[in-house]
C-alpha cells in the first residue's frame, strides 16, 4: 500500500505540474483574446464607394440617417475642341441636387440639372446590406426609382410642341454591389428607362440598360472609378455614356474628377441623350462635388 | 485518501500559481479630441478587462468597429481611413501595477501607476499611466485616464483636417464592477 501510495504521489507531481504548465501555456495564448473573440460581431460593410454616385449612376452607397448630401455637378465642353475653346471649360452644363436619408437605408432627392432644364426626384432604398460576422451576407442590393421632368422649349422637326405629359420619363434600377476588399467595388447596375415621347420616334420610349460601376482605391482618400451603361435600345448617333474617374475623399467633401462621353447628369439624360463618342475623343471634363451636412442625432 | 488529499492539493495550488482574475466585457473606453473647428467624442461599451489580483497584471483590450460616433460618417472614415480596423481589429494594453498596493479586500480607493504595452493601429508602445482602483462593498473597479499621441501609433492626419482632429487624443477608461 505504502509503494503505491508513494507512486501516486510521484506520479502526480509529474503529471499535474505538467497539467499546470498546460494551463498556463493556455492562459498565454490569452484569455483576452477569447474574451475578445466572444463579443458578437455583425459588421455592416459600408464605404464600397466614397459617394452615392460613382460617376454618373447611383452607387451602392447610402446616406446616413439625416444626413444631407449637397451635390454640384459641372460636365465642361468637349476636351477635344481644342485650345480655342480652352478645351472645353468655356462651356459648361451643371446640375444641382440635394439629398436626404431618411433612414441609413432610404435616401430621397431632388436636382435640376441645365441640360434641357430638367427636374429629377429620386427614391432609393436599400433593402440588403453586405456584412460579415454571425450572418455573412456577401453583397448590397438597392433600388432606386424616380422621375424626370424637362422645362426647355421642345419642338419637334415634324413641328410638334410637346407638352407636360411628354416631357416626363421615369426609370427603375436595380443595383447589385459588393466590396470585395477595401481597395476594390464592383457593382452591376440594372435600368428600366420610360420616356413618355421621344422627339420625333428616334429610339424606343422604353429601355433597358446594363452597367457596371467599380472603384479601385489607390490611397486612404483617393480612388479611380469606372462608370458604363449598355443602352441595348441606342439609336443612331447616340453613344454608350462611359466615364473614367478620380475621386478625392477630404472628410465629409467628396470630389469626383472624370472624363466622359455624357453631357447628362440624370438617368434619362446619360442613358438615352448622349450624342458624343468617348472612342472618337469627344471627352468631357467633369466632376461632381459632394457636401454632407449631418442633422439631427444618432 | 491521503493519495486523494494530495492531489487536491496540487491541483488547488494550480489554481493559486494561476492568481484570481475578475473580468468585465462591459468596460467603457471614450476618447475625446479637442480641436480649434471640432469637438470628436466616440466611446465603446464593449471593452475586456482582465485584473489578476494575486500577481497585480492587468489586461484590456477594445475592438475598434465598436467605437461610436454621434456623426455616422465620421464612425466610417474612422474605421477606414485613420485606424485601419479592418487590418488592426483591436486596441489592446498589458501590464502591471507598478506603484501603489491596493487592498483588493478592503473597502477604499487605490491610486495607482501602470506599466506595460498599448497596441493601436498595429504599433506597441511602451506607456505608464495612472489609474484608480476602487473597491467598494468588496467590488473591485478600476478608471483611467491618459493621453497620448497619434503619431506614436502612425495614425495620419491629413494637413487638410489638422484643424479638426488633434493629435492629442485624450482616452477614458471605467471598467465598471469586475467579477
Amino acid at each position: 500500500m505504502k509503494t503505491i501510495n508513494a507512486f501516486l504521489l510521484i506520479l502526480s507531481l509529474v503529471l499535474f505540474p505538467a497539467t499546470n504548465t498546460i494551463l498556463m501555456a493556455q492562459d498565454q495564448i490569452s484569455p483576452i483574446d477569447e474574451l475578445i473573440d466572444s463579443i458578437p460581431q455583425n459588421e455592416k460593410i459600408s464605404q464600397a464607394f466614397y459617394s452615392t454616385r460613382v460617376i454618373q449612376s447611383q452607387s451602392v452607397e447610402m446616406l446616413h440617417k439625416g444626413n444631407f448630401d449637397v451635390r454640384i455637378l459641372h460636365r465642361f465642353g468637349q476636351v477635344n475642341n481644342g485650345i480655342k475653346e480652352f478645351f472645353g471649360l468655356d462651356d459648361a452644363s451643371m446640375r444641382m441636387g440635394l439629398d436626404f436619408g431618411i433612414t441609413d437605408n432610404f435616401t430621397i432627392g431632388v436636382g435640376r440639372s441645365s441640360f434641357r432644364k430638367e427636374y429629377d426626384l429620386l427614391l432609393k432604398l436599400r433593402p440588403v446590406q453586405q456584412q460579415v460576422g454571425n450572418k455573412n451576407i456577401p453583397f448590397s442590393l438597392v433600388l432606386a426609382g424616380g422621375a424626370m421632368i424637362r422645362t426647355a422649349d421642345e419642338i419637334s422637326l415634324s413641328g410638334y410642341k410637346a407638352d407636360a405629359g411628354d416631357r416626363l420619363s421615369y426609370y427603375g434600377q436595380l443595383l447589385l454591389g459588393r466590396k470585395f476588399s477595401n481597395r476594390f467595388s464592383l457593382q452591376l447596375i440594372q435600368t428600366l428607362l420610360h420616356m413618355n415621347y421621344v422627339n420625333d420616334g428616334i429610339m424606343d420610349n422604353t429601355i433597358y440598360a446594363l452597367g457596371a460601376g467599380a472603384r479601385l482605391k489607390l490611397t486612404k482618400r483617393l480612388a479611380l472609378t469606372l462608370d458604363y451603361n449598355h443602352n441595348f435600345s441606342k439609336a443612331e448617333d447616340y453613344y454608350q455614356p462611359l466615364g473614367i474617374g478620380l475621386d478625392i475623399e477630404t472628410g465629409g467633401h467628396v470630389f469626383q474628377l472624370h472624363f466622359s462621353n455624357a453631357l447628362g447628369m440624370n438617368e434619362r439624360a446619360y442613358l438615352a441623350d448622349t450624342t458624343d463618342d468617348f472612342w472618337k475623343g469627344e471627352i468631357r471634363f467633369g466632376f461632381n462635388l459632394s457636401r454632407m451636412f449631418q442633422t439631427g442625432r444618432n | 485518501m491521503k493519495q486523494l488529499a494530495t492531489i487536491v492539493c496540487i491541483c488547488l495550488n494550480s489554481f493559486w500559481v494561476n492568481g484570481q482574475k475578475l473580468i468585465t466585457r462591459t468596460a467603457s473606453i471614450g476618447f475625446y479630441s479637442d480641436a480649434p473647428l471640432e469637438k470628436i467624442t466616440a466611446t465603446n461599451r464593449q471593452g475586456v478587462c482582465l485584473l489578476d489580483i494575486d500577481n497585480n497584471t492587468i489586461e484590456a483590450a477594445v475592438l475598434m468597429r465598436g467605437f461610436e460616433f454621434r456623426k455616422t460618417l465620421m464612425q466610417e472614415h474612422f474605421n477606414e481611413n485613420y485606424v485601419e480596423s479592418h487590418r488592426y481589429p483591436k486596441a489592446q494594453f498589458k501590464g502591471k501595477i507598478s506603484s501603489g498596493s491596493p487592498q483588493w479586500t478592503t473597502d477604499g480607493n487605490y491610486d495607482v501607476q501602470l506599466e506595460g504595452t498599448l497596441t493601436i493601429h498595429g504599433e506597441t508602445r511602451t506607456v505608464r499611466l495612472p489609474a484608480s482602483i476602487r473597491v467598494n462593498k468588496g467590488i473591485v473597479s478600476a478608471q483611467a485616464e491618459f493621453s497620448i499621441n497619434v503619431d506614436d501609433y502612425k495614425i495620419r492626419i491629413p494637413a487638410l483636417v489638422a484643424d479638426n482632429i488633434n493629435k492629442n487624443i485624450r482616452i477614458d477608461i471605467h471598467t465598471g464592477d469586475l467579477h
